[in-house]
C-alpha cells in the first residue's frame, strides 16, 4: 500500500514549545481519494499539513508519495500544492496573472496555451471571464475559487486545503463545500483538507481524521465516524453532548435511559454493548407535543431549560432525570416557559454506541 | 476500536529502513530536524548579499571611522586615554555638550508639538488641497541643510523680513530650523499610523460617553504612542547631528558635537579632541538609535488597524479638535514652512541696483576665488548624487532584502537584527568624522596602491554611506509587511527560490524604491559634512559652493549664495516630486 500520500509517525515541535504540536501522526491518503483532518484549532492539523508540505522541518517521522520519501525535496519539487484560509493571492497581479503563476514554465510562455488553461481552470471554479479583474476587487468567495483555480494550475499530485472556508460566512460556506467537492472529484484531485467544522469535513471528504492534542484519534468514512465514534472524545467533538452507561440487563436504570436502549435495540443502528456507552446527539429525545400528565407511555420527562430556534425548528434544552442536560426538538412553533416539565421520546438516529 | 490509522508504519519499500533519526527520544537536548536542505546557491546568493553590504560598511565606514577614533587614543604606538580626561574637563566640551542636548531636546519637542495636529489633519480629515499641502510639508525634510540655514539666516539678519526680532546666530533660530526641517518626519510618520488605526475603538469609546478630547487622550494618543515614540527619537537623532544648519545658523557661540568636531579639526587642528567628541556623540547616537529600534518594533507589531483612506472625513471647523489641528498647522505651515522659503526666493531676487535677477546671472560665471561658477557646482552635484543613489540603491536593497527575512534558527535571527542595527550607525554617527576618515584612510585602501583620495568617486560614496540607511528604513517596512505565507505558496506553485524572490518581494518592494531613489538622491545632493572634506578644489558640489560664497564678504557673493541655494532648493525638491511619482499609492516607509 505505497499508493498516493503516506505521513508515518510524523512529530513537529516547535522551538521553545513544551509539548510537540504534531506527536507522532500515521495517515495515508491514496490517490484520488480527500481526506479531511478535523479538529479543534490548535490540535496541530494545520501544523502537520504545513509538515507535509514541506514549509515546516519534521523532528521524527517520515513523509512520502508512492513510497519514496520527500523529506528531502524542496518544497517547490514535491509537487504539492497549498490553498491558505484566506487564499494569500498575490495583489500586484490580475486573476489571470495569479491562475497563470504556477503552470510549467513552458505553458508559461507559450501565450495561447497559458490563455486557454487560464480560461478553462476560471471556469471550472465557475468564474468564467475574470481574468483581467484586479484581486482586490473580489469578494471573499471570490478570492477562494481564484486561490483554488491557481493551486489546481500545476496540477499538484497532492492539494492541500488549509481551512479554505474558514474565513467565509455560513451560506457562502456551506455552498462552496458543494463546489469544492464537485471540482476536486472533477479533476480527480487527491486531497488533504483541513477544517474545525465537522459539517464542512463531512461534504467535502472521502474519510475523517480526527485530531486532537498532536494526535489522530480516528480515521473513517462520514457515515461510520458518526455512526460509531472511537471515544468519548471523538464523539464530543462531533456534537455528541451527553453520555449514558449501558444499563446491565435487569438492573434498575431511569425511564429515560430503558427508553433510549430500548429505541437503539429496536432499530438495531448502533451496538448497545453490556456495559458499554450511549452518546447522544441534539434531537436523541424529541418532545411529545400535547401530551397529558400519564399520557406519555415509558414516563420520560424532562424539565425545560431554555429555548431557542435553530433554522425555523424550535430546539428544546431540557434536564433529563438519569441523562443530564441535552438539546431535544419540538415540532415547529411549538412553545412553552421555561421550568414547565414535557414528555419525551427517544430517537434513535441521533443516538450512537460507544465501547466502554 | 482501536484508532484506525490506515499507514502501515513499516513498508517494505521505504526507502529510510530502520529507526528514524530525531524520532522518538534523543535525550541529548534538542532534537534533530529534518527537512530540505537550502541549496548550496540559495545559500551562496544570500551569503553574498549579507557579505557585499558589510564589506561596503566595513571599508568605507567603519575603517575611516576607527582611524580617526583611534588617533585620539594612540600616541606613540601606545593606547593613550589621556584624551578623555583632558576633553571632558573642558569647559567648552560640556558647553557644547549642553547647546546639542538642549538644541535636540527642544528641536524634537517642538517637532511633536507641532506635527501631531499635522498628522491629523493631513491623515484623518479630507480637504481640497490635502495633497499638494502633504507635498509641501515634505520638501524642507529633503532641502540641503545648507539652505535651511541659509533660508533662516536670510530671514533674521539684519535687513531681512525678521531682522527686527534679533533672532540673527540665537539659540532660537536654530531649534526653529530644526523643527522646520523635522517637522515632516513626524507628520508622516504618525500621520502614516493614524491614517491605518482602526477607528471603531474610538467610536467606541464616544459611545461609552467620552469627549472628544478624553477619547484623544485615552484612545488615540495611547494608540500612536509608539509611532510618537518612534518619530521622536528619529528627529532627535537628526537634531543631535544636525551640522550645516548650525554651523550657518549658530556662528561663533552655538553649535552641536558634530560642529564642534569640524571646528577641532580644521580649525584647531586637535584629533584627540575631535576623537574624543566623536566617541560622545556615538554614545547619544547609539542610546536614541535604540529607543528608536524599540519603538519602531512596537509600531511595527501595532494591532487593530482597519480601514483606510476613506475613513478620512471632511474637516469641521465646530469641532474643537479640528479647530486647533486647523490653527496650528496653519500656522506652523504659513510661519514656520512657507515664509522661510519664499523669503529666501524673493530675497534672492534683490540685487545692489534693485530687484532682478543678476543674482542667477552670477550663477554662471565663477564668484571671487572660487575655481568654478554655481551652475558647473550644480552639475558635480548631479552627476556624484546618480553615483551615489545607485551605490546605495544596490547596498541597502540587499540590507533590506537580508534584514527582512525572519530564518528560524535563533543565531541567525540575531545576525539579521545586529545587521539592521548596524546599517543604521551611519545616520548618527558624524559625517564629518567619516569625511576625515576617509581622508587619512583612502590614501592606499586595503593596501591597494591605488590613491582614492584624488578620486571624485570618493565624494559619492561617501555620500552613499549616508544615504544608505534611509533606503533601507524606506524599503524594509514594505518588505516586513509582505505575509511570509506568500512566498509559501509561490513556492508550493512551484517556483524555485529565485522566481519567489522576484516574484514576490522585488515585485512588492519595487513600489517603494520610487521614494527611496528621492531620499537617497536629497540626501546625496545636499550632504555637506562629508563632502565639505573630500570635494576638491576644483570641483565642489553645490552645498559647499554655497558655504563658502557666504563666508566671503560683499553684497554679491550673499546674492550669489541666496541664489544658488534657490537652485539647490528647487533641484532637490523636484528630483523627490519625480520620485514620488514613481510609488504607487498606499506604498511607503517608514517615513
Amino acid at each position: 500500500m505505497s499508493d498516493g500520500l503516506q505521513v508515518a509517525e510524523v512529530v513537529v515541535r516547535y522551538p521553545g514549545a513544551a509539548a510537540p504540536a504534531v506527536a507522532g501522526v500515521d495517515l495515508s491518503v491514496p490517490t484520488g481519494e480527500v481526506v479531511a483532518l478535523l479538529g479543534p484549532s490548535g490540535c496541530g492539523k494545520s501544523s502537520l499539513l504545513r509538515a507535509v508540505a514541506g514549509l515546516e522541518p519534521l523532528c521524527g517521522g517520515d513523509v512520502a508519495w508512492d513510497g519514496v520519501s520527500v523529506v528531502d525535496v524542496p518544497v517547490h519539487r514535491r509537487g504539492f500544492g497549498l490553498l491558505f484560509q484566506d487564499g494569500q493571492l498575490f495583489a500586484h497581479r490580475d486573476v489571470a496573472g495569479n491562475v497563470a503563476y504556477g503552470l510549467p514554465t513552458a505553458a508559461r510562455r507559450d501565450r495561447a496555451a497559458r490563455e486557454a488553461r487560464v480560461a478553462e481552470l476560471l471556469d471550472l471554479v465557475g468564474l468564467p471571464g475574470t481574468q483581467r479583474r484586479a484581486v482586490g476587487t473580489l469578494s471573499g468567495g471570490e478570492r477562494q475559487r481564484v486561490a483554488l483555480a491557481r493551486a489546481l494550475a500545476p496540477r499538484p499530485r497532492l492539494l492541500l486545503l488549509d481551512e479554505p472556508l474558514s474565513a467565509l460566512d455560513r451560506a457562502l460556506r456551506e455552498r462552496l463545500a458543494l463546489d469544492l467537492r464537485a471540482v476536486l472529484t472533477a479533476t480527480a484531485t487527491t486531497a488533504l483538507f483541513v477544517t474545525h467544522d465537522q459539517d464542512e469535513a463531512f461534504a467535502v471528504a472521502d474519510r475523517v481524521a480526527v485530531m486532537a492534542a498532536g494526535r489522530l484519534l480516528q480515521v473513517a468514512e462520514p457515515a461510520e465516524l458518526w455512526g460509531r465514534p472511537a471515544s468519548r472524545e471523538v464523539a464530543r467533538f462531533l456534537g455528541y453532548e451527553a453520555f449514558v452507561l449501558v444499563p446491565d440487563p435487569g438492573a434498575a436504570a431511569p425511564p429515560a435511559v430503558r427508553a433510549l436502549v430500548a429505541a437503539v435495540a429496536a432499530a438495531a443502528t448502533a451496538r448497545v454493548p453490556a456495559g458499554g456507552v450511549l452518546a447522544l446527539a441534539a434531537g436523541a429525545f424529541v418532545v411529545v407535543p400535547d401530551a397529558g400528565p400519564g399520557t406519555a407511555a415509558a414516563g420520560v420527562t424532562g424539565t425545560v431549560h431554555a429555548l431557542r430556534s435553530r433554522r425555523g425548528r424550535t430546539e428544546v434544552v431540557v434536564d433529563v432525570d438519569g441523562v443530564g442536560r441535552v438539546s431535544a426538538l419540538a415540532p415547529a412553533g411549538w412553545t412553552c416557559a421555561p421550568g414547565t416539565r414535557v414528555a419525551l421520546h427517544a430517537d434513535a438516529a441521533a443516538v450512537a454506541g460507544l465501547p466502554g | 476500536m482501536p484508532v484506525t490509522a490506515a499507514a502501515p508504519t513499516v513498508d517494505p519499500t521505504d526507502p529510510h529502513p530502520g529507526p528514524r533519526p530525531g524520532a522518538g527520544p534523543t535525550g541529548d537536548g534538542a532534537p534533530r530536524r529534518r527537512g530540505p536542505r537550502t541549496g548550496w546557491g540559495v545559500r551562496a546568493a544570500w551569503g553574498a548579499a549579507a557579505v557585499l553590504p558589510l564589506v561596503f560598511l566595513a571599508v568605507f565606514f567603519v575603517w575611516p571611522v576607527a582611524e580617526i577614533v583611534g588617533r585620539g587614543f594612540v600616541a606613540d604606538g601606545r593606547l593613550d586615554l589621556t584624551g578623555f580626561g583632558d576633553v571632558l574637563t573642558r569647559p567648552r566640551t560640556w558647553r557644547v555638550v549642553g547647546q546639542t542636548l538642549a538644541q535636540a531636546g527642544l528641536g524634537t519637542l517642538g517637532a511633536v508639538l507641532l506635527g501631531v495636529p499635522g498628522a491629523y489633519l493631513l491623515y484623518r480629515c479630507r480637504f481640497p488641497g490635502r495633497g499638494a499641502l502633504r507635498a509641501f510639508v515634505t520638501i524642507p525634510f529633503v532641502l540641503p541643510t545648507v539652505v535651511v540655514g541659509v533660508a533662516f539666516r536670510s530671514l533674521l539678519v539684519d535687513g531681512g523680513l525678521l531682522g527686527g526680532l534679533g533672532l540673527d546666530g540665537s539659540f532660537v533660530a536654530i531649534v526653529l530650523a530644526l523643527v522646520f526641517f523635522n517637522y515632516a518626519v513626524v507628520v508622516r510618520t504618525v500621520g502614516g499610523l493614524w491614517e491605518r488605526l482602526d477607528p471603531r475603538a474610538e467610536q467606541a469609546a464616544r459611545a461609552l460617553g467620552a469627549s472628544p478630547w478624553r477619547v484623544l487622550r485615552t484612545v488615540t494618543l495611547p494608540a500612536l504612542g509608539p509611532a510618537i515614540a518612534s518619530a521622536a527619537s528619529l528627529v532627535f537623532l537628526f537634531c543631535a547631528t544636525a551640522f550645516g544648519t548650525v554651523l550657518v545658523l549658530g556662528g561663533r557661540r552655538y553649535g552641536t558635537v558634530e560642529t564642534e568636531i569640524w571646528i577641532q579639526t580644521t580649525q584647531f587642528l586637535d584629533l584627540r579632541a575631535a576623537a574624543v567628541l566623536s566617541v560622545v556623540q556615538l554614545v547619544v547616537v547609539v542610546a536614541a538609535l535604540a529607543l528608536a529600534g524599540r519603538a519602531r518594533a512596537r509600531t511595527e507589531a501595532a494591532p487593530a488597524l482597519g480601514g483606510g483612506a476613506a475613513d478620512a472625513r471632511p474637516v469641521r471647523l465646530r469641532d474643537p479638535l479640528d479647530a486647533v489641528a486647523v490653527v496650528v498647522t496653519t500656522l506652523t505651515v504659513a510661519g514656520l514652512l512657507a515664509l522661510p522659503l519664499v523669503h529666501l526666493v524673493v530675497r534672492s531676487l534683490r540685487t545692489p541696483r534693485g530687484w532682478g535677477l543678476d543674482n542667477y546671472a552670477a550663477l554662471t560665471v565663477p564668484q571671487d576665488t572660487l575655481a568654478v561658477s554655481a551652475l558647473q557646482a550644480a552639475g558635480t552635484s548631479v552627476r556624484t548624487a546618480v553615483d551615489a543613489t545607485v551605490l546605495a540603491l544596490v547596498v541597502g536593497g540587499l540590507v533590506a532584502l537580508v534584514v527582512s527575512r525572519r530564518p528560524r534558527r535563533t543565531a541567525a535571527r540575531r545576525a539579521v537584527a545586529g545587521l539592521d542595527a548596524l546599517f543604521m550607525l551611519p545616520l548618527g554617527v558624524s559625517a564629518v568624522t567619516v569625511g576625515f576618515g576617509f581622508l587619512v584612510s583612502m590614501d592606499s585602501p586595503l593596501g591597494l596602491p591605488v590613491d582614492l583620495r584624488t578620486s571624485p568617486v570618493l565624494v559619492a560614496v561617501a555620500q552613499a554611506v549616508v544615504a544608505v540607511p534611509l533606503v533601507v528604513r524606506t524599503v524594509l517596512p514594505v518588505l516586513r509587511a509582505v505575509d511570509p505565507r506568500q512566498r509559501e505558496v509561490a513556492a508550493t506553485l512551484g517556483a524555485a527560490p529565485g522566481r519567489v524572490l522576484r516574484t514576490v518581494d522585488l515585485a512588492v518592494a519595487l513600489r517603494a524604491v520610487g521614494l527611496a531613489l528621492g531620499f537617497a538622491f536629497a540626501a546625496s545632493l545636499g550632504e555637506f559634512g562629508a563632502t565639505s572634506f573630500l570635494a576638491r578644489p576644483q570641483d565642489p558640489t553645490l552645498p559647499v559652493v554655497i558655504f563658502r560664497l557666504l563666508g566671503r564678504p560683499g553684497a554679491e557673493n550673499y546674492g550669489a549664495a541666496l541664489a544658488a541655494s534657490v537652485l539647490l532648493a528647487a533641484l532637490t525638491a523636484g528630483i523627490v516630486a519625480v520620485c514620488e511619482r514613481l510609488r504607487r499609492p498606499g506604498a511607503g516607509g517608514a517615513w
